[in-house]
Formats: structure tokens, sequence, C-alpha cells
């Protein structure tokens, strides 16, 4: 059986808002309305993005994506009453939050959800987020899954009603139980401390693995951590994150596809994307045109935009150097480069064979699908592709319990 | 002038909050302590939000085991939530229990006042990082924000420091609506002074300190009993009560209107709209 999640994330430039009838991704309207569609469509979930900081390229706001976003579990709450069984999930981070408060809020939504509830657990690295906590930039990068994995444990004793007093070098806490709670804890980091957790505490990963092959690897990967903690081989749902695309035809599905591509990548943000890089003002410069001649400035990337990963924040002037030998223009390069979720594109047949297929080799357990068009995305899905994922029988035709953790078939 | 009632939930869920709201009350506070054996208050508030219509909800949420910033994304998500209903009532429990939840032993008395007074004026300041026009959606320039109308707040207090701006847009209300005891030591800070007393003449005198300090409105936090005691002597007095039972009934308030609208507060200006 295929699961499918959406994640509403609210910034980035996933989303596009150029089109005449975009719907106010904050909105409480909006939220739902989206969710009442999803859960019309059989959706096991909504997920929703955490925000820590709003995004900045060279010291001003960002301000060419959708931004703002609420606090995710004040406003999933809220769409608890809006809804009797989609699961909802919270994207929360482990090292900008404290244990004893996190676990309880998070019980309190699985409690007023009536069993509904799932966290997305998720840790942050760097400094400049942490610039608007009390803590900020404590934790070092290679020892954020360290807490998370001691965050994670003390959570779980206090859903299932015990006291917990534990005191390490990353973590200081001691609290009564909440109330009994059983939230479905999602991973989405790919390193391999990100691996490890998911393999010692999750019910389900947000994988950024969405080909084929890389799925398959990926699922065999996990499959062997899970060996390694004595957790059964399907222990662990695993939804990658992909996007959908679809049209009557293969042809129309690839012309929305390539608009959609250059609105989420237009002229001012291809130039501000190599502004993060250049660390210059290149406003001058034409997006049609070659990269900008002039040398970058010395320094590496600052990670202000929040979209850079730990990886790729150094050895920028090589990266330079090899864009040179593209022979791109500014645009056509950075729809090259930026990493995308795999896009599913075509009709809803065609990409209900292709799902059915990843499925029965075992290479996923279901997708977790980042909107591109709000109105657009979610109500395309639900019309259209999950009746042909009924027809093949590898989707539900209706909800069979009432929490998350029934619809995943999770114990 | 008819006093605004305000209900203390206690432990009643959304059919109490929605009688409160059909007999007339302004609004329900749902009390709170780190770690309480309950359902967390700003959860609750959240889920009522879409359970009522009318009536202002106000969550208790202590400064001293949140992150200031959390608190104020919180309260104004509430607020959007809630089509401008919410409000919130300072926690400030600075006891050992509360403490050891984040690791942390209390405050001294000048310290916790200075850390209460610190939360809430980040908080009011995040509430202010957008202005209300910051949504400009412009398709010509590619613009979807404009960024002279975002900012960075960077606030330093005794004890932690937040460089903004919110994650979330202006609230609808400007700011949620913010009530604390009187006993605080941050009075003027205050959009709604809470007194816990039993006697007229200690509620008078605290009244007009209250005043002095310059909060818009007063509320006397009174017993069912206490209150029909003192009712008809309350008029002019108190610009309304909070109980800890619903009893009496008034005027239903119409719909459609904010907290603020019906409280007769006024929406803050942006304190950083003018900086431009």
């Amino acid at each position: 059986m295929l699961h499918l999640g959406l994640f509403f994330t609210g910034v980035g430039s996933q989303l596009v808002w150029t089109a005449d009838d975009f719907a106010s991704h904050t909105h409480i309207d909006t939220f739902v309305a989206t969710v009442q569609t999803l859960e019309r469509g059989l959706f096991d979930a909504f997920f929703l993005g955490e925000g820590l900081r709003v995004r900045e390229n060279r010291g001003r706001i960002y301000d060419l994506d959708v931004a703002g976003r609420p606090d995710a579990i004040t406003e999933l709450a809220a769409l608890a009453a809006e809804t009797t069984h989609i699961g909802l999930v919270a994207t929360q981070n482990t090292t900008y939050n404290f244990p004893a408060d996190l676990a309880r809020r998070l019980a309190s939504l699985d409690h007023i959800s009536g069993g509904r509830a799932g966290w997305n657990v998720v840790t942050t690295d760097n400094a400049w987020t942490g610039e608007n906590f009390r803590y900020g930039g404590w934790l070092p990068h290679e020892r954020r899954y360290e807490r998370a994995t001691q965050f994670v444990s003390a959570a779980k004793a206090m859903w299932a009603g015990s006291s917990i007093d534990r005191h390490t070098d990353l973590l200081a806490v001691t609290a009564p139980p909440t109330v009994p709670a059983r939230p479905v804890i999602f991973q989405a980091g790919d390193s391999p401390g990100g691996r490890d957790l998911a393999a010692r505490h999750a019910d389900a990963v947000f994988s950024a693995n969405t080909d084929f092959d890389k799925a398959l690897a990926y699922a065999a990967d996990l499959r062997s951590r899970l060996a390694s903690y004595g957790r059964p081989p399907d222990a662990v749902r695993i939804l990658p994150g992909a996007s959908v695309v679809l049209g009557d035809t293969a042809a129309e599905a690839a012309e929305k596809a390539a608009w959609i591509q250059r609105e989420q990548i237009n002229g001012p943000r291809a130039i501000a994307f190599l502004e993060q890089y250049w660390g210059k003002d290149l406003s001058g410069y034409d997006p049609d045109g070659p990269l900008p001649d002039i040398e970058p400035a010395e320094g590496e990337l600052d990670p202000s935009r929040g979209t850079i990963s730990i990886e790729h924040r150094t050895g920028k002037l090589d990266r330079i150097a090899g864009w040179r030998k593209l022979g791109l223009s500014i645009r056509d390069l950075v729809i090259e480069v930026t990493p995308r979720h795999n896009s599913f594109v075509g009709t809803p047949g065609r990409i209900a064979d292709e799902w059915a297929r990843y499925l029965a080799a075992g290479a996923v357990d279901g997708f977790n699908i980042l909107p591109q068009l709000l109105p657009g995305t979610i109500e395309d899905i639900v019309d259209r592709l999950v009746p042909e994922l009924q027809e093949r029988g590898i989707y539900r035709t209706s909800y069979e319990g009432t929490t998350l953790r029934e619809h995943l078939d999770l114990p | 002038m008819t006093l605004h009632l305000a209900l203390e939930l206690g432990d009643a869920g959304a059919e109490t909050a929605r009688a409160a709201e059909a007999a007339g009350f302004v609004l329900v506070t749902l009390g709170d302590s780190p770690g309480g054996p309950g359902i967390e208050a700003g959860v609750r508030a959240a889920h009522l939000s879409r359970r009522t219509s009318r009536i202002g909800l106000a969550p208790t949420l202590h400064v001293t085991t949140t992150e200031p910033f959390h608190l104020a994304t919180q309260l104004a998500s509430l607020d959007h939530a809630s089509l401008g209903r919410a409000a919130w009532v300072v926690g400030a429990d600075n006891s050992a229990a509360a403490l050891a939840t984040v690791g942390g032993t209390p405050l001294g008395d000048d310290e916790l006042r200075q850390e209460i007074a610190d939360v809430i004026t980040v908080a009011r300041q995040l509430w202010d990082s957008w202005e209300d026009d910051a949504v400009i959606r412009d398709v010509a320039t590619g613009r979807f924000l404009d960024a002279d109308r975002v900012h960075h707040v960077n606030f330093t207090g005794a004890r932690f420091g937040v460089t903004g701006p919110l994650i979330t847009p202006r609230p609808p209300q400007g700011h949620p609506v913010v009530l604390g005891a009187d006993t605080l030591g941050v009075t003027g800070l205050l959009d709604i002074a809470l007194i816990a007393a039993t006697d007229l003449d200690e509620i008078i005198e605290r009244t007009g300190r209250a005043r002095a300090h310059g909060v818009r409105l007063v509320f006397a936090d009174l017993d069912l009993v206490v209150f029909e005691a003192l009712r008809t002597r309350l008029d002019g007095v108190v610009d309304g009560v909070r109980l800890n039972a619903a009893g009496p009934t008034t005027q239903p308030p119409p719909g459609g209107r904010t907290l603020r609208e019906a409280l007769g507060l006024p929406r803050p200006a942006n304190q950083f709209a003018g900086a431009r």
C-alpha cells in the first residue's frame, strides 16, 4: 500500500507565487482548505515545516521567495479541529528547543487530535539561526545528532509515563511525564548521523532519495542499519520527497513543468543565487547573459539563506571554475545546478505505473509531496492521480483507522 | 459601561468555552504550568480557536521556561488561526520544579522582573518586525516581500538576545492582548492588569496604582462568590472581571470583531514602521 504525505514548507523557491490565483500561504483559510482536500484524497499526513529565521541574502532580508509561516504545532492544533483522520506532522528541531516543553506540546497535539500527531525530527547547525535563541550556536555541528538522539529518547520516556532526570553535557532536563501519547517519529536528515537516528528511533523517514536507483540503495542501507539496532527490516516507512506535475498528455505535462521551473528560477532569483557564491552585488548582470566576469569575494559562503548544505559551504572557487566551463547563461546554469526533489512529470496513469514500480521493488513506501502551485498541485493529485492509484490497488479507498500510526501500518 | 467578563477555563473544554461565548464573556484564560499534567495551554487555545468564533483565547505561557522567539511565534500564530482573538496571560513560574524542566534554577526577584520585562518587550518587537503591508507580491520585479518592511529587532536583554525578524507575518491584531498580574512588577508593559484581591478598598487602591503605570485596562481576578457580593460596586472601578467559574451572563458580543475591538483597545502602531 502506497502512503502519501504533503510537505507544506512555506518558504523557498519551490512554491510559485506569481500565478493569478495564488492563495495566501499563511492564511488559516488556505491551510483549512488544503488539509480538507488532502483528507478527501485519503492522505496519510500533512507536514508543516519549521521556521527559525527569515532567510537573507548578503545581510538583507531575502525578498524573492514566499516567506512567513506559522508555528507548526499551533497551526496543526487548529487544523486538528477541522479534520478527523489525516495525520498532522510538525517539523521541530532538537537544537533550539527545550526537551520537556517540546515533548509536552507534541503530546498535547497527539492527545487533542486523537492520535494523529507526528514529529519530523530535524537538527540545526548554524550559529546564524541560533541568534534568535537563548543558546545560539552552542552545539558543534558534529554533535547535533547526539543531542537529537538524547532529546528523542527523553521525549519518548515522558510520553510513556516516566518522569525524567537526565543531565549530560548536551542536555539537562528534570520533568514529569506528559499526557500519554505516541507521536509518529519522522526523520529527514541524510547524513550518516541522521540515518542512524532514523534506524534507532524513527517510525518513518522523509528522505531526499527519490530517483529509483538511489531510493533502492537508500532502502537497503536503512534496512541494514535497522538490523544493527535489532529492529525488523519493515520497521520504518520510507517516504521520499517528490514533486508532481500532471497533464492530459506527456507533452502537456512537460510544458507545464518547464513553465514551473522558469518561474522557480526567474532572472532575479538566478542573480541572487550567484550573489551568494560571489559575495558581491551582481544586480547589473543580465540573467540570460554569461556568468559574471568579475572575481568572487574572498571567504566561504555564508549560510544565511538557510539553503546551502554544509558540504557545499567550502570549495566555492573550484565550484565556480567548474561552472564557467559549462558555458551556460546565468539562469540556465542555476536551473542546472539547483538541487531539486525529483519531479514526476506526466499523465496520471503514467505516474501511477511508475509509483507502482517503486512500491513493488521495495524502494519506497510512498511519497511526501512538495506542492508547487497553491491551489493546483493538491487538487490535481487528489482528483486525478489518486483514482489511478486506487484502480491499480495500491492506494486505500477509505481510511481504515483513525490514528496516524494506523494509517502508516505501524505498531 | 458594563464590565467585561473573562473566564478561567480550568480543566473545562470546548463546550464550556462556547457556553461562555454565548453568555457574552469576552475571553477565556487557560491556566497552565511548566510540565503541568494536562494539555499545554497554547495547543489547547489553538484547538479552541476553531471550536469558537467570537471569544478571546488567552493561554498562559511562562517566560521562565520558553524560548522568547518560539513564544512570540506561537502567539502570533494563534492570532492568525483565530482571526484576531489571541491573548497571552504572562506566566512567570519561578519554582525549582519549573526551572528544572529547562535545566535551570530559580531567578532572584530583580532578575525575574527583568526577565519578564525582557520577554514581553521582545515579543512586542517581534510582532512588529513585519509591517502590515510587508507582503507585496510584485510580479513585475519578482519581489514577494518588501525587504524594507521586514525588520531585524536586534534585542539584547539581560539574559538573552534575539536578532529577528519573526518568521510569522504581523498578527491581525498587531499584538495579541497581553494580560498579567499587577504583582509581576511590569504593569506598564501589559494591556490588561489582573488584580487578585477580595477586598474592595484594596482593589480600588491597586487599580489606581496600575492605571498610574499606564495600563489601559484593569480586570479584578475574583471567584464567583466574591464577584456576586461586589458586583454593583465594581462598575466604574475596574474594566472587567476574571472569574474562575461561569455564572453571570451579559450581552453576547457581535461576531466578526477582534479581541482588541471587543475590549475597546487600539491596534498598536508598528514601532518599526516610523523608522524607515
